[in-house]
């Protein structure tokens, strides 16, 4: 008799979503609070601070990063969006059956292939360093121009596979049930397997935009100041890390939120998968 | 009753379907005049299904020849597209498209395939669906709707289309007991209107009730086929007395 009560309580209580958030509040402040503790105590910790963390520096590089961040914003923003429609593209174009578009579906198997196994540096290194270096009249010699193009050559081969994934993934009577309707391949893809294709591949496609937005940095190497190139010259007149770490955290406002709007798009439709 | 006709709505002259080694169809002759209901009865992979997706051209045939109105599918393409825009076809499993409303489902054909405008697809499936007492579903998405709503938006949608011809592929057998009549009362609904309907089913009082004849498949082969009193009261041959025997039993009958 005596036992019962305060078993039944603890039960009580712990099913209690406000005790629950509390509990969780205070053992974080207590970990996070130790580690701080931790770092700040330790030996070299002033030397640490200095060269990384500084104030001052970060504060005084931040405006001057921000705007070459820019640059990035405009590259993976006109990239993203030629991506999004060229894999659809190439997805399509592997897809094509029988046998008169083997040369199309083996063209884009190579490209696919290729592009998905060259090192990203490596590609923007090529095209922004080697075509320019041609010097054929009528090209081009944009540095910006041939980033854009490497990257979008790059991430079309990676979301291409993406989308074609999503587009093996609709049962094959969805396209029965419209050509039997008297739409043409075509359509059948265009009105009923694509629009149900894209839906389920959101969540990883957002995945490779994330890479993309860090790729961009690559740039840098053919000589656009976007803001890794940015981030060197602040370090190298100053010869203090604190600026990288300023880009760090630029990136880190910009990629966590999408890592997590990721994370709750793949949940919801686990969810709505449960639930038939 | 059937006033004979230069062409038929459906002829099968020797069909063979294989699927790798497997036999579905051997050698099957078939006609369907206008205006007729043909029941296809038979135990499940006796190949009732492959015959109707091989007259809708979701399966090719490995031989023999299938004409629709008069036409030969075997023919180019193009020409076969447009000799499957008079048919209908319904699934067994549905197949309504899970990102559209049940309006959109319906109007989607005729709008795409069909050329109307939206405001005649809208008009159209508004009328088909109040006739079938569907219109209070007119803008929920599928998976909001009973199977045998879903399987009536899916006779709907395949009527938008205005088929001469009907194929309908076990339309009942994916729904639960009582939700078989409401779909069966709207296909007796369309005999009665005149719909030519090719109907592969296991449902043997429905089929003796509004089918013209019953053909019974076995092993690929139509063993027989006739008018529904002298199939299932005096069939001829023994495999189709046995098979209406385990189906009496089993109390489907």
């Amino acid at each position: 008799m005596s036992v019962s009560p305060p078993v039944a309580r603890r039960r009580r209580s712990r099913r209690d979503p406000r005790r629950a958030v509390l509990v969780a509040l205070a053992s974080t402040a207590v970990v996070f609070g130790a580690l701080a503790v931790l770092i700040v105590n330790a030996p070299n910790w002033p030397l640490v601070q200095h060269d990384f963390f500084d104030p001052a520096k970060f504060q005084e590089s931040l405006p001057a990063l921000i705007r070459s961040f820019g640059i990035n914003v405009q590259l993976f923003l006109i990239a993203e969006a030629l991506v999004l429609v060229l894999a659809l593209v190439v997805a399509i174009l592997r897809g094509l059956p029988g046998p008169v578009f083997f040369p199309i579906r083996a063209l884009m198997t190579i490209y696919v292939d290729v592009f998905r196994a060259l090192p990203g540096l490596l590609v923007v290194y090529l095209l922004g360093f080697g075509i320019p270096g041609l010097r054929i009249p009528g090209v081009p010699v944009d540095p910006f121009l041939w980033a854009l193009v490497a990257l979008t050559l790059l991430y079309t081969a990676y979301v291409s596979e993406v989308y074609r994934a999503g587009i093996e993934s609709i049962h094959p009577s969805q396209a029965a049930a419209a050509r039997s309707l008297g739409l043409t391949r075509f359509q059948a893809l265009r009105y009923v397997v694509v629009p149900q294709a894209i839906r389920r591949v959101i969540p990883p496609l957002l995945n490779d935009f994330i890479g993309l937005q860090k790729d961009t940095v690559f740039v840098s190497v053919i000589g656009v100041v976007e803001i890794f190139r940015q981030t060197q010259i602040k370090q190298s007149a100053s010869f203090n890390w604190t600026p990288y770490v300023a880009t760090a955290v630029i990136f880190l406002v910009l990629t966590i939120p999408l890592t997590r709007l990721t994370d709750w798009l793949v949940a919801r439709d686990r969810r709505r998968g449960e639930r038939g | 009753m059937t006033t004979p006709v230069a062409s038929p709505a459906v002829r099968l002259v020797a069909v063979r379907k294989s699927f790798g080694p497997l036999e579905v169809l051997r050698d099957v002759d078939l006609e369907v005049q206008p205006h007729e209901v043909v029941a296809l009865i038979g135990s499940s992979g006796s190949g009732k299904s492959t015959l109707l997706r091989c007259v809708n051209l979701l399966e090719p045939i490995n031989g023999g020849r299938i004409e629709v109105f008069g036409q030969d599918l075997s023919a180019d393409e193009v020409e076969a597209d447009e000799v499957r825009r008079r048919i209908g076809i319904v699934f067994q499993a549905f197949n309504l498209f899970p990102h559209m409303s049940v309006l959109d489902n319906i109007t989607l054909a005729p709008r795409v395939v069909a050329k109307l405008s939206s405001s005649e697809a809208n008009d159209q499936a508004d009328a088909l669906l109040e006739r079938f007492g569907l219109i209070d579903k007119r803008s929920q998405f599928p998976d909001r709707l009973s199977g045998g709503q879903q399987q009536r938006v899916a006779i709907v949608r395949a009527l938008a289309m205005k088929p001469e011809l009907l194929l309908l592929d076990e339309v009942t057998s994916a729904l639960d007991p009582e939700l078989v009549a409401e779909v069966l009362a709207l296909i007796r609904e369309l005999a009665e209107g005149g719909m030519t309907m090719l109907i592969a089913t296991h449902e043997m009082g429905f089929a003796r009730d509004i089918a013209s004849r019953v053909g019974f498949l076995d092993g690929g082969r139509i063993l027989e086929i006739g008018h529904p009193a002298q199939i299932f009261e005096s069939p001829a041959e023994e495999r189709t007395r046995q098979f209406l025997q385990r189906v009496t039993a089993a109390g489907r009958l």
